[in-house]
Parts: structure tokens; sequence; C-alpha cells
């Protein structure tokens, strides 16, 4: 615990603060606080606050009752749907492309990691309209679907497509640098001690990143049930069917029932406030394990 | 188990990490893999153990060939440089994990693991760390239980990359002669890769040297010290005064003068001298020798230490007993001779 | 791409893994992606041209570049500051500020959107006190820029901020016993190690603001010509059913997103061989 605090001395603002050469003058302290904590306040806190205090202006019943509405109630069971999808197909991608990029040399490997970024930088809008093109009526697909009265576009499947695209890379790539940085000497050790690659696999690397998988599978759970854009193109917009919470903020908003818009967008900003104090947590555990381990 | 490397070639890219080897690794002795870093060592080692694939060559495992044979199945017990310890297992799981993922059919009862653990854990004098994660021991400790891990298995041959790298000059010291003891008890076959010239003149019964991926000496540390076979095993082990001369009637000719050789040569040929320190003699007045001026006179332990420089700017160093400094009581700026009693000659390239 | 050395590897797995990944991402990404390249392939190159550089296209990517770039300055400013802020010096409510710097990481983008659409309307919480000096944010390109300027913040604070904790101490002082007044310091020693972060930073929120949809159509107002943005563009013809028409669109804004994506790895590797220096 002493060697925690102290490092904790030695990492934080007190090092800068309590040393002359690094001190900055009280007025330079005073402007910097005032711009970082305005700006945050006007850009980062005000929204934050808006949501929940539109959705409560019209009273707790009518927030209430827009939660409860059967469209809404529909809209937030196609979202755990996608999600409870999307996150263990990319969980189980993210940990077998970390094992394979982090584990080996092979040529294009750069590459490789570098394609798996690229769900990221594709606008969400075209990660919808990828779909349409490959599954829609016109798409390639298109006619061999319908002949077999197989939905896609406009229906669950390709809401759940999109929402795999936009929360892609997130597990891998939280996983690769940890695995790359934990190296490969635990695993070599432990077939040489007789153990199989499942094994070593289950009782030593899983063990290992644990905290890095959870963090990527809180922030992939996020982006899954917060998509809007992907999800929007492929979605239709079937009031009941294939509406998620975010489309269906959208269409409240759309026909002027603020109140219910931002009484469901306020579930959705929970859920956000939840996604950022359980990554504190996991940042918190995980950071205390490493200078743990750093101790000695 | 005796084990024989036989012609193992292996490339990284361009580069030849190990180039055409073959060694025996007599049953029962500790044999040390001694080089500059980046001269195939520790690639020998990993291949030894199946960690890494030789390109040609094989590896026989009491003369049947175990070049093909996957690493879990060659049964040797591996200590890695940074021990690799299972950082989130307690020190009591991290030696009792080789016995733990055993097939069902030859996994010891709970009983017989615990049993098993806890001697081993005393055999390495850790017993009340059992308990404890790897993270909360220090350095000399983790390299005990990482030996311990290794051991229960009941390895063949037992392969320590760099084992006191990570440690400091005192731990290192106490765990060499630790280890000697241990080896003298187990008698498992070992190779052991060191950096550090003293660590493997020490401790093993045989010292491999290495250099660009090939096998420069073998021999006993004594041997190898004071019969180096190349200008490279010279240089490595032990310091040297190093001079280019030429051989002429006899003696040998040096930038400024020439001296008379100790040793026998014939001909007339370029050669680069080596002199070990304790092998240069001082003396004053006239007569044969190199003549230098002392620069500094450094006088720790029971051998002192004295620096020379001649006037073609070439640097010496003498070691003599202090008892005999006493006598002699040197002064810096002071013109002296220095007589090799004995030196080794190596041919060069006249370039 | 994936045959490497020929022996037989200690660790098992390599073929499945490598395997599933790569299958996997082709299924999901590569070849999906791939076909808003083969569907605009079928355009011809006159048809392909009228349509990217029809006015109304022209002024969406005047749009959502300038405005993206603009977001991107603003951000790489004042998450600076931020970032500067929450590593050196402490005040109340720090954890709290720190952690809610991801908030738009966090919140859905239709919620930013409608959440900035009601704060920046004419009515609106702070948009009432902008109404009299003429000031409109909401359903102008400003509102563009408000929303572009909300979603980057994090991306720019996010990647100066672990550079700016690693920065030793040592720099700093040994910069003040040359003599260096704090103004050189900071000038000369602090911000020449960050500025690869910063960089990195910026075309970041760059790259994510050109791409953004979701938080901005609340509150532009959508104004075809003056404040449509060209992800919206697309959505406009895919509606209308003009398939090749979204699909070359979106095929500009993708050569431009795999054209960002390769900078921004060169700027990363920049950034982390000058760390490496640093350290």
């Amino acid at each position: 615990m002493a060697g925690n605090a102290a490092s904790l001395a030695r990492k934080g603002e007190t090092r800068f603060e309590h040393r002359s050469a690094t001190r900055d003058p009280l007025i330079v302290r005073v402007l910097v606080l005032t711009v970082a904590l305005g700006f945050f306040a006007i850009f980062l806190l005000l929204p934050l606050v808006v949501v929940f205090a539109e959705a409560l202006r019209k009273g707790f019943e009518t927030y209430w009752a827009a939660l409860v509405d059967p469209d809404a109630q529909s809209a937030i069971r196609l979202t755990l749907l996608a999600a409870a999808i999307a996150v263990p197909l990319n969980l189980v991608f993210g940990v077998s492309a970390a094992w394979a990029i982090a584990k080996y040399q092979f040529r294009g490997k750069a590459f490789l990691t570098t394609l798996i970024d690229l769900p990221f930088s594709v606008s969400p809008v075209i990660a919808g309209l990828i779909y349409v093109l490959v599954f829609g009526a016109q798409g390639w697909f298109g006619p061999w679907l319908r002949e077999n009265d197989i939905r896609v576009i406009f229906a669950v499947p390709g809401i759940v497509l999109a929402t795999v695209f936009v929360t892609f890379p997130f597990i891998a790539r939280e996983l690769i640098p940890l695995m790359e940085q934990q190296g490969s000497e635990e695993e070599e050790a432990a077939i040489v001690l007789g153990a199989s690659g499942w094994q070593t696999f289950w009782r030593v690397t899983l063990p290992n990143i644990k905290w890095g998988l959870l963090y990527g599978v809180i922030l992939c759970n996020a982006r899954a049930m917060g998509e809007f854009g992907a999800v929007s193109v492929v979605s239709g917009h079937v009031r009941g069917e294939t509406n998620t919470m975010p489309l269906h903020v959208e269409i409240l908003y759309n026909e002027y029932q603020f109140a219910a818009a931002f009484a469901v967008a306020s579930l959705l900003a929970l859920l956000a406030l939840l996604t950022i104090a359980l990554k504190s947590l996991v940042e918190w555990r995980s950071g205390r394990t490493q200078s743990r381990e750093d101790a000695p | 188990m005796s084990i024989r490397v036989e012609g193992i070639f292996k490339q990284f890219g361009t580069f030849t990490a190990l180039d055409d080897v073959t060694l025996d690794f007599p049953k029962g002795e500790l044999v040390a893999l001694l080089g500059p870093s980046g001269c195939g060592k520790t690639t020998l080692l990993r291949i030894i153990a199946g960690l890494e694939t030789a390109d040609r060559g094989r590896i026989l495992f009491d003369g049947a060939d175990a070049s093909d044979r996957h690493v879990r199945e060659r049964q040797v017990g591996f200590v890695f440089q940074h021990y690799a310890l299972f950082r989130h297992m307690s020190v009591f799981e991290n030696v009792a994990f080789g016995l733990r993922v055993k097939p069902r059919a030859r996994r010891p009862s709970e009983a017989e693991i615990r049993r098993k653990v806890m001697e081993l854990l005393d055999l390495v004098q850790l017993a009340w760390l059992a308990d404890r994660s790897p993270a909360q021991l220090s350095g000399g400790q983790r390299q005990r239980i990482a030996l311990a891990r290794a051991l229960a298995v009941e390895p063949q041959v037992l392969l320590l990359d760099e084992p006191f790298g990570a440690l400091d000059a005192k731990v290192r010291k106490e765990l060499r002669r630790w280890l000697r003891q241990l080896h003298d008890d187990l008698h498992i076959t070992s190779i052991f890769v060191t950096h550090d010239q003293e660590e493997a003149l020490e401790l093993a019964d045989r010292v491999v040297l290495m250099n660009r991926g090939q096998v420069e000496q073998l021999g006993s540390p004594r041997e190898v010290y004071a019969e180096p076979a190349s200008e490279f095993v010279f240089g490595f082990l032990g310091s040297a005064n190093r001079i280019e001369g030429e051989v002429r009637n006899g003696r040998l000719a040096v930038p400024g003068t020439d001296i008379a050789l100790p040793v026998a040569a014939d001909g007339a040929r370029q050669v680069t001298a080596y002199i070990r320190p304790h092998e240069l003699a001082i003396a004053r007045g006239e007569g044969d020798g190199i003549p230098a001026t002392v620069r500094r006179v450094l006088e720790l332990g029971p051998l002192a230490r004295v620096e020379f420089v001649t006037s073609a700017g070439q640097g010496y160093e003498a070691e003599i007993p202090r008892s005999e400094l006493a006598g002699l009581a040197l002064q810096p700026g002071e013109a002296v001779r220095l007589v090799p009693r004995t030196l080794r000659l190596f041919p060069r390239d006249a370039a | 791409m994936a045959a490497a050395h020929a022996s037989p590897r200690v660790l098992p797995g390599f073929g499945l893994t490598l395997g599933f990944t790569i299958g996997y991402l082709s299924l999901i990404v590569l070849i999906p992606l791939a076909a808003v390249f083969l569907k605009t392939a079928t355009l011809s190159a006159e048809q392909f041209w009228a349509q990217i550089s029809a006015p109304r296209a022209v002024a969406s990517y005047r749009l959502t570049f300038g405005a993206s770039l603009l977001a991107a300055g603003i951000n790489a400013v004042f998450g600076l500051v931020l970032a500067w802020a929450l590593v050196r010096y402490s005040f109340p409510g720090k954890k709290l500020v720190d952690a809610l710097v991801d908030l738009p990481f966090a919140l859905p983008t239709a919620v930013a959107g409608i959440s900035l659409a009601a704060i920046y309307a004419k009515n609106g919480w702070l948009g009432q006190y902008l109404e009299p000096f003429g000031i409109q944010v909401a359903f102008t390109p400003l509102g563009v820029l408000v929303a572009l300027v909300f979603i980057g913040l994090p991306f720019v604070v996010r990647t100066v901020q672990p550079v700016l904790e690693d920065l030793d101490t040592e720099y700093e002082e040994a910069a003040a016993s040359l003599g260096a007044s704090r103004w050189q310091t900071v000038t000369r020693v602090v911000l020449p190690a960050v500025f690869p972060a910063l960089v990195t930073g910026f075309a970041l929120a760059f790259a994510r603001a050109v791409g953004e949809y979701g938080s901005v159509i609340f509150i532009a107002g959508n104004l075809p010509l003056v404040s449509e943005i060209t992800p919206l563009i697309i959505i406009t013809k895919l509606e209308q059913y003009d398939y090749a028409g979204a699909t070359a669109i979106a095929s500009v804004m993708l050569v431009v997103s795999f054209a960002l994506l390769l900078v921004i790895n060169l700027l990363q590797a920049w950034a982390a061989k000058a760390g490496r220096r640093e350290g």
C-alpha cells in the first residue's frame, strides 16, 4: 500500500505543483482552469444536464408513460437484442485477432491491424449503405433473398449487421496492444510445463487479459446500444418492429413529442453514465493491480 | 540424459543466428553457453527446449532424434530470463501448474500435488512464501520459484536463460553458489546461457564459448581460460593487453621498439599479441621490454592494478601483488620497462 | 498475406485464429465495403462526375470538411487546455471532470443531437441569450460546428493527456536551470514534446467529424446548399432509391476516410517515435 501511495504522488499533479520549475504562476493557473472548466461545462456537462431536465419537464408521469409505451418497450428490446448478438460476436473476434496478431510474427501484420480499425474511420451512414448494397432489394443478394422470403434490410438482421460493423474494432483494439505488451513468455512457460493450447489460453492468457477484455466489452456495448446513423439506414423505421432506442428518440422528436423523446434519451444517457462509471472502475482496478505488480 | 545438437542452422530473416553448430552435453553436467549478446546462445537454448525450430540440423536426447518432438513432450525444465511466473497465480499455484495440466489419467491427486509442491518449495527454501503472489517477491525469490516450477514436472534436462541476468550483484553471487549446490544434489543435465564470463567460469563444469552463431571453444573453465583457442576467446575471457606487431627473427616488433619473445616463433608475419595483466612484469633500468610511463596506480584488494602508457600512446595494464608493489614504489610519470612473462600470438591478416 | 515462417509454432492456434480473423473481417467489413466501389463502377465517368460535382454535393463537402476542420482546430486548443488542467492542477471534482471527458464517446449521438438542439434553439437554454445578439446557432452551419466540437473533444484530450503525464519533470527543471523563463520552457520544451500527440488528436477529431451524422442532423436544420452535411445527402438519395447517386458520394467519402486513416497511422508512428526519443 505504501508503494502505491508513493507511486500515486509521483504520478499525480502534485509532482508538478510542488516543484518550482514546473509550477505555473497563480494567474496562469486561474486562467487555464477557468477556460478548461468553462469549456467543459458548456460543451460536455450542459448537454448531459439538459437531457434529464427536458425529460422531466412535463413531470414524472409523462416521463414514465413515455418509457412504458409499447413502442418504446419494443425499441428497448430490439436494442438489447442487437447488443446481445453484436458484443459476443466481436468479443470472439477480438480475442481471436489479438491472439493471432500479438502472439505470432507474420508478414502483413501491420496492414491487418489497420484493416481492423477500418470501421472506425467509415461514416456510420456508409456502414448502413454497404449492407443495403449487399442485401437490399437492388443489392447483390436482393433477388435471392426475396425469392426465399428472407428480409435483411429494413428488418432485424440488417440492424444487427450494422451494429456489428460499427462496433467491430472495439475489443480487438483493446486486446492487441495489451497482449503484445504482455508478450508470450508466460504462455511459453505453460507449454513447456505440459499445458495444451486451450489450457494455456484459459488458465494463463485469459486471466491476464480479463480487465482489458471487460474494458473493451463495456465500450463495445455502449456503442452497440447507442448507434444511430448506421442503424437508421437499414432499419426502415417501422414502429414497434425495427426501431431501436436511438431511432425511437428520433421519431418522437420529429413528432414534436419532446418530453417523450428526452425521456427515452435519458435512459440512453443513463447507460452512458453507467458506461463511464464502469470504465473508470475497470481502469482503477486494472491500474491498481498494475502498480502492485510493478511495486517490488 | 545426454544431449547432442548436430549441424544446427538457424536464420531470422537475413540474420544467421546459428551457423552449423554441433555440440555434446554429457549427462549430469552443468554447461554454460557463454558469449556476447547476439551470438546465438539463447537461440540455441530455445531450440534445445523446442521453443524454436532449427532450419537445419538435429537434436538428440540420449541418442534418439527429438527434433520433431513438441516442447510439451520434451520433458525439459525451462527457466525464463524474466522468470515468466504466472502473475495471477500464487506461488503455490505457479509451482503446481505443471502437475495440474497433466492429462487426467496421469494427473496426481490433490494431496499428492500439495505434497510435491511443498517439497519443492522446501528445496528452494521458500515454503513460507507459498501463498504470496509473484508480484510480492524479490527478484532472487522469483528466480528460485521459477526453478521450483520447472523442477515440478521432473525434467530430464534443465535449461536456464540468463538465470541471474535480472538480479543485482550481491544476490547474483549468492544464487550462483546455491544453484551449483542444487545441481550437485540433483545431477540433472543442465545448460545455462550467460554473457557474464565470471558466472560461467565459476559455475559450470564445461563452458561453450560462442560468437556470431558459431562455437569458438568448448572445454573446462580452466582450459578455456588458460588455453584460449582463438583471439575472440582470449579477448572475451578476462582482461588482456592487446598489441599489434610483427614477428621478425624470433623477436616481436611493436611500435617504437622490439622485444624478445618468451614463446617460440619462427618466420616473419603480422601478429596480434595478447598478454594477461598478471603476466606483465615491471622492470627498471636498461634491458629488454617495452618502454612506458606509469599513469596510475590503483591499490584495491590483494592485487594492485597499474596503468601505463607508451610514447606511441598505447595503453597497458599490469596486475601485481600488493607486496610486490610496495617494493617497487612506483610513482606516476616514472619511466619503466614492461616485460611479458608469457604471451599468445594470433596471426593477423596484413590488410 | 498470412504466409510466414514455415516452422511449426510453439503456441498453437495460429491458423485457427488468423483464419477466423481474416474470414470475419472479410465478411463483415471488406466485402461489403467493396460493394461501394463495385456499385460506383457501374456508373459511367460522366454520370459519376455529375453526381459528385452537383452543386448540392459540393456545398455539402464545403460544410462537412470546413466545419470538421474548424471543430478539430477548436478542440485542439481547448482540448490541450483541458488536458493541461487535468494533468497539472488539482481542483475539486477533478476525477468527475476527467471521467466525463469520455461522455461524447459513451453518449449516443442522437441523444447528443437533440440535447444540443434544445440548448441552442432560439428559445433554448443558451439560444435565448444568444438571440438578442443576432447569433443563431441551431439550424445554421454554426450548429453543425457545435455538434462536431462536442463529439471531437475527447479525441484530443485523450491523446494529449497521457503524453503530458509521461513528461518527466526533469525536462522542465533542466530548462529552468539553464535560465529559461516559464513561458520559454513551456513553448520550447513542453509543447514540442506534446505536439505530435496534439496533431494526432486533431486528425482523429477531424476524421470522426467528417463522417458524423447523428449528433449533427438534429441541430443542423439540413437546408440544402446551406446546412446539409454530406452523410445526409447519402441518406436522402437512398430514401429516393437513388442507389447509384448515394454510392457515388459514399465512394468519395470513403476515399477521404482511407486517406485520413493512412495519415493518422503515419502520425501515430511519428508520435510514438517522438515519445521514445523523449523517454
